[in-house]
């Protein structure tokens, strides 16, 4: 168990990352509602904004970083993103590329 | 009350798989009459399957695997003698027969053989190379043992009650969907997978935990032994690779039971997404079975050469290089299904480019054999086999990796020897190797080196004559899995094979007969020292069998290779007065209940007995809530009880003479016998 | 020649122990990311396998699906509340907390389920098409993963009742705790790839 201390075990900072992440939320979910950038950006929006929801949910629930977190659990999810990278990348490359040789 | 399952199941309709039947009830009930008539239930409960400890649980695990390559074998030998003589014939096994014979002999040999060989062996000697106690978690140890059990129970009672499936051991869809294959069979081997799946993924976190957190003070990550290294890229590739074939065996599974359309012809499914999910987990899964062997070469080569490894760190670097290269592949298994050149190229690249390291692997053996006194035990046999074929196996593979090569021999009889060159002289010759090499080990004697021998023989000539015929007839334009043809020219090949198939039946009788006369005369080969072979690598530190603990005391590391490090500052056996309480988990039926409950949640599915399936669902449940309200689950092995056993054990050492360094040592061999150095 | 002695007591060797479990339960987290990043990729190649059947825009409801986020993300953060009660060493709030994150999370789930009966009484269910399959699989896993972040809730919730914040106890209700946060990181990726795209 990780008993470092470090600034996310508060309470402050609990409430921090949940006022992000549902900033982080409503971002996406009022672009589509209100259709108000083109679908492109709003995808493109929609992907940022997740990406770091991601991280501050890392960072400010999961208390991962670079500091504190042992080495092992930083490579191992370094490893698990390359593996899905891979993996997700490889199929999406290979059924769309499927899905235009049927065509 | 009993969904689909009928009194029909049984397997009345054909005398194939009558007999079939009546050998697995029959050989069954032998067993268990075997064990009542010797009075061994109660040792066989207490001291064996409610066991957690490793070295026991790898031993049940290769025991499984034995048994499973004898019935896979079976089916090989069913499906030599078939096509030796179906030219123009129909030959004497039905085509539905045929066909679930090729599938279950690729299921059964790949995930009952192969993965049971490859985790038996890992468990017993990984802890004990790193200076370790147990695995890291016990009790998810021995339930993945039950587990992988249990997937074999489903295989094995598919041929009482109900079929197999005739899907192969890759069950494509559509043909693998409910609609062509309605019947039981291809249900039987999705839960057969998912249950050995799980298990072999709880074997890989543990494994992974293990190796990266449990080792001896001072063994860095480069102080590792080779097989450990291995095991620990293995460790890694199963944990990783494994969630894509759970992934893709449940969504068939749903597709069959609830009618969904993952991978049906239409109603928008995608069926080549299949065959990609399933080779995303299948190509990792042929370098889960090879590592661990090359693993086992690695040991036995240095120390039947009485000299260093030579260049470790490339061989560590070559595993890690392979081990993630073997998720950048997969697509060279369905080359020919459609995809663009682009597509092909890269992933035919990739697959040469992930030889390069296994050369780099086969040069360090050999470099290590070099100027090495070399001792030709059983297990150096093994590999010096291995070296050879294995690299002609590895070349076919190198020109089926070329796309447009592949679109004339995929699903050949090339490819099939191809794959069973990876395969047999690959990674199966290691596990063979990792038998002779370790077994004095964890039982205490030797294996008897002249049917040892024998069966290298049998079983080389063997291959060759079984599958050199097969990249011939590969060329010839025979595809794989034919129950009958009508080529004349075919059959002279096919009867070289059915004899290859007869040689390799009696290398498999001399290793029977290998373990017979070892027992027989165990007393003439006691491993008094614990380190037969002058070893150089930790586990020859414990005593053979070890006790349970392993070590009384975790020794430090100063050097890769250490005990040889510890032989050269003459503390290798250091001498102890002082010894501390030891804490041992308890052993536990929960392993064996859970494993059982995987067979009955297994059978329910495939049966579509829903109140069954659900009620074992929760009976795991409540086993698994049952088990994490339990922390209190170890026991104190008493300090006195450890003096006694290390005592016990310096009085013999002391009384046996002290080895030369090996390599200090003549290691020049008389009459085939290994270099005396340890009892 | 005598040799140094690994002396260990009783504690330090149960902490390593936990921490080994912890390590573990980390690594078993990596894998089921996996099993995610595949029912995505799978969802993602057959989005648009409709099969004339109903499409993404004809069943998502944003609404509905912005309040079971809102129930999710809340959910996290009362179980972060209940991780700092923990290290204070306060059982009866940890208890406290992890009621009110049970609650979310049973709101969540019943959100879920109302949604997929609701599409499997419109004649929209798993087996219309394969983007529903796709569908169902996918979120109905996730949906399948916090239910037993419930159980392990309940569980975890007795165990402290009964045993107080012992050295396994926090230890287990630490993997808990990482259990869920993951689940809301992939409840991300969901509403990011499933139901936001869908309704665009």
């Amino acid at each position: 168990m990780d008993s470092n201390h470090t600034h996310t075990h508060t309470p402050a900072s609990y409430l921090t990352g949940y006022g992000a992440a549902l900033g982080l939320t409503i971002i996406p979910f009022a672009l589509v509602w209100s259709g108000w950038l083109s679908t492109g950006t709003t995808v493109a929006v929609i992907i940022v904004t997740a990406l770091i929801q991601v991280c501050v949910h890392l960072y400010y629930f999961l208390h991962i970083n670079l500091r504190t977190t042992p080495k092992e659990n930083l490579l191992a999810l370094a490893f698990a993103g390359i593996l899905i990278f891979l993996m997700v990348g490889g199929t999406l490359w290979i059924m769309i590329d499927l899905h235009y040789q049927m065509l | 009350m009993l969904g689909k399952l009928t009194i029909d199941a049984l397997p009345f309709y054909s005398w194939v798989a009558m007999s079939g039947a009546l050998i697995t009830v029959g050989g069954g009930l032998a067993v268990m009459a075997v064990i009542t008539w010797f009075g061994w239930w109660r040792t066989l409960w207490n001291d064996w399957l409610t066991s957690v400890d490793h070295k026991r649980i790898g031993v049940m695990y290769i025991v499984l695997a034995l048994i499973m390559l004898m019935r896979g074998f079976i089916d090989a030998i069913m499906m030599r003698a078939q096509q030796a003589f179906s030219y123009d014939t129909g030959g004497y096994l039905p085509p539905d027969h045929f066909d679930q014979i090729f599938s279950s002999h690729g299921t059964i040999m790949i995930f009952f053989m192969a993965m049971p060989f490859v985790a038996g062996l890992i468990n017993i000697v990984v802890p004990q190379q790193i200076g370790a106690r147990d695995v890291a978690f016990p009790f998810l140890n021995s339930v993945s043992l039950w587990l992988t059990v249990a997937g074999a129970g489903l295989v094995m009672i598919s041929l009482v009650i109900g079929v197999f499936s005739t899907a192969g051991w890759t069950g494509y869809p559509p043909y693998s969907g409910i609609r062509y294959s309605p019947d039981v069979g291809v249900d039987y081997w999705l839960w057969a997978l998912l249950t050995s799946g799980v298990g072999s993924t709880m074997t890989g976190i543990n494994f992974i935990v293990t190796i990266a957190r449990m080792r001896a003070p001072g063994m860095t990550l480069m102080r590792m032994p080779m097989f450990t290294w291995t095991a620990f890229v293995v460790a890694i590739l199963i944990a990783f690779a494994f969630p894509a074939l759970t992934v893709v065996a449940v969504m068939l599974g749903l597709d069959r039971v609830v009618g969904m359309h993952f991978f049906t012809n239409g109603d928008g499914g995608n069926m080549m997404n299949y065959i990609n999910l399933l080779w995303i987990w299948g190509h990792p899964e042929v370098y889960i079975l090879i590592l661990p062997a090359f693993g086992v070469y690695s040991e036995v080569v240095a120390t039947f050469s009485r000299k260093r490894l030579f260049g470790y760190e490339s061989l560590v670097y070559a595993t890690a290089c392979i081990g993630l290269l073997s998720f950048s592949v997969w697509l060279h298994h369905f080359f020919t299904m459609g995809s663009s050149a682009d597509v092909n190229a890269f992933f035919g690249i990739a697959t040469m480019v992930i030889a390069v390291p296994t050369g780099v692997k086969v040069f360090d053996w050999l470099f290590t054999m070099y100027k090495g006194s070399i001792v030709f035990h059983t297990s150096m046999y093994w590999t010096l086999g291995f070296i050879v074929t294995f690299v002609i196996g590895g070349v076919t593979g190198i020109l089926l990796a070329l796309p447009p090569a592949d679109y004339l021999m995929h699903n050949s009889t090339f490819l099939v020897a191809h794959f069973h060159n990876m395969l047999i002289p690959g990674a199966l010759f290691g596990y063979f190797a990792g038998v002779n090499y370790w077994f004095p080990k964890a039982f205490g004697f030797k294996l008897d080196e002249r049917w040892g021998k024998l069966s290298f023989w049998f079983w080389i000539i063997g291959f060759y004559l079984a599958f050199m015929p097969l990249y011939i007839l590969g060329f010839m334009g025979m595809s794989r899995r034919m129950e009958h043809y009508d080529i004349a020219a075919w059959q002279p090949y096919l009867v070289v094979a059915a004899i290859g198939a007869c040689f390799v039946l009696v290398g498999i009788v001399c290793i029977g007969i290998q373990f017979y006369v070892s027992f027989r005369d165990r007393a003439m080969n006691m491993d008094l020292t614990g380190d037969p072979w002058n070893g150089r690598t930790l586990e020859w530190a414990t005593s053979s069998p070890p006790a349970p603990y392993n070590f009384a005391v975790t020794p430090t590391v100063e050097d890769v290779d250490a005990l040889y490090d510890m032989k050269k500052r003459g503390i290798a056996h250091p001498r102890i007065d002082h010894f501390e309480d030891i804490e041992m988990p308890n052993s536990t039926a929960l392993g064996v209940v859970i494993g059982g409950l995987g067979f009955v949640l297994g059978f329910a599915m495939v049966w579509h007995i829903w109140w069954l399936a659900v009620l074992s669902i929760i009976c795991v449940l409540i086993c698994l809530i049952v088990r994490s309200s339990n922390d209190d689950d170890e026991h104190v092995f008493p300090a006195a009880d450890i003096a006694g056993i290390e005592t016990a054990r310096r009085e013999v050492l002391d009384s046996l003479p002290t080895p030369l360094l090996p390599g200090e040592d003549s290691g020049t061999v008389v009459g085939g016998k290994p270099v005396p150095g340890g009892a | 020649m005598t040799v140094d002695i690994a002396t260990q007591h009783e504690s330090s060797a149960e902490a390593v122990s936990l921490e080994n479990r912890d390590f573990g339960f980390w690594i078993y987290l990596m894998t089921d990311s996996l099993i995610f990043a595949l029912a995505f990729a799978t969802y993602a190649v057959m989005m648009d396998n409709t099969a004339s059947g109903p499409s993404a825009g004809e069943l998502f409801s944003l609404s509905h699906t912005a309040g079971e986020t809102f129930l999710l993300l809340t959910s996290t953060l009362t179980f972060g509340f209940a991780s700092l009660a923990m290290r204070e060493g306060q059982p009866s709030r940890v208890i406290l907390w992890l009621a009110v994150t049970m609650i979310l999370g049973m709101g969540f789930v019943g959100m879920e389920l109302s949604e997929f009966s609701g599409m499997i009484a419109a004649g929209a269910g798993p087996d219309r098409s394969g983007f529903l399959s796709a569908f169902f699989t996918l979120v109905g896993t996730h949906g399948l993963h916090v239910s037993l972040g419930i159980v392990g809730i309940v569980v975890t919730i007795t165990h402290v009742m009964i045993k107080g914040l012992t050295q396994p106890v926090r230890s287990r209700l630490y993997r808990l705790g990482l259990f869920w946060h993951f689940l809301d990181i992939v409840w991300i990726a969901i509403f990011s790839v499933v139901y936001l795209p869908g309704v665009l």
